[in-house]
């Protein structure tokens, strides 16, 4: 098996096995630490951050909102790990030097041309669409997919075989070879 | 900062870092494995998983951790499925890899993120509308599949093994 792929990066095997460990090492450092188990998870922080976003703005309908309320609008411990994913990724890309600046994925602008106004409208819709279903869920790729598989969640079987199949039928749409 | 900010900000760290190593943060990556063209993503989340389960069920049956299954509600999971999955597709990113993809200079996934604040902003406002109706139509609660089969952890996780490692190796067999 090949340590580094084309493109300069670990085995994607490899490095699973790490975020596994990883995961692990995490679960059981949150509940000796923090007194209760806490899984890897993404979304949340999102309900967070717009709750804090808002409240600048409109401090009581926050307060009011069953969903914040529900979710405690607060930077917690996924909120900085959520910060940590963005640092750990300027670490690693800045010293292996695949750090770029792009303003329009390259795939994307092969596809739809380089406008920035283009893709930036997608991929607003498309971020609005994405969080609505996900707290739907109440859970991401990571917390339903890579923490419920890990625990054998039912619910993470299902959402990740719905993430994934609704996910190759889209994109085959927008993406795929019949519309190019 | 707190001890749960630390934790959380030293864990995030290390899970970015090895997302950038695998370059699985790129809307390329995402955009490939959703057109069936390159499974990067599947074998670093598989992997990730076959380990952590055997970490995860023995710390469990140790009694060190407990679950934290998250609902199997019919409703929410199938309609919150839908629209996650069109959402991701469309966007190139998830939650947890459009941040990483900024700190890679990809900052076209700031976009990504400003739509999923307002998402969750959205969301805060239909909830009690959801409740109400998608999530009243069946829960079958915080479920494991071990219980729901009735079949032992140490039975689903050998054969949860042998069935990725079969579809790693059709994986590198077709290049994907």
């Amino acid at each position: 098996m090949k340590r580094k792929t084309g493109d300069g990066g670990w085995s994607p095997y490899l490095a699973g096995t790490l975020v596994g460990l990883l995961a692990i090492a995490s679960v059981y450092a949150t509940t000796q630490w923090l007194g209760k188990t806490s899984y890897l998870g993404a979304s949340t922080t999102f309900v967070r951050a717009a709750g804090l976003l808002e409240r600048t703005v409109a401090p009581d309908r926050v307060a009011a909102n069953e969903y914040f309320t529900k979710e405690k609008v607060r930077v917690d411990w996924q909120f900085m790990l959520v910060l940590g994913i963005f640092l750990g990724a300027l670490i690693s890309s800045a010293m292996d030097r695949s750090f770029k600046l792009e303003g329009v994925p390259p795939r994307w602008e092969k596809r739809f041309g380089p406008s920035i106004g283009k893709r930036a409208a997608w991929a607003i819709l498309g971020g609005i669409i994405a969080m609505v279903g996900a707290r739907m869920a109440d859970g991401c790729p990571t917390g339903h997919g890579l923490s419920g598989l890990m625990q054998l969640s039912v619910s993470g079987f299902v959402a990740l075989a719905m993430f994934f199949s609704v996910g190759v039928f889209i994109a085959a749409l927008v993406y795929g070879r019949r519309s190019s | 900062m707190s001890t749960d900010q630390w934790l959380g900000l030293i864990t995030g760290v290390l899970f970015g870092f090895l997302l950038q190593k695998s370059r699985v943060l790129r809307f390329e990556k995402q955009i490939g494995a959703m057109l069936l063209k390159d499974m990067t993503i599947f074998k670093v989340m598989l992997s990730a998983i076959l380990v952590g389960m055997v970490g995860i069920v023995l710390l469990t049956d140790a009694g060190i951790v407990t679950l934290g299954h998250k609902s199997m509600n019919l409703g929410a999971v199938l309609v919150g499925g839908v629209l996650f999955g069109a959402g991701w597709a469309i966007m190139g990113f998830c939650p947890g890899t459009s941040i990483g993809a900024v700190g890679e200079g990809r900052w076209h996934a700031v976009l990504a993120i400003i739509g999923m604040v307002v998402g969750a902003a959205v969301y805060a406002e239909l909830y009690p509308f959801f409740k109400s109706t998608v999530f009243a139509w069946k829960d079958f609660g915080k479920i494991g599949l071990p219980e729901t089969l009735g079949i032992s952890p140490w039975v689903i996780i050998p054969l949860f093994w042998a069935g990725t490692i079969s579809l790693f190796l059709w994986f590198e067999k077709k290049g994907l």
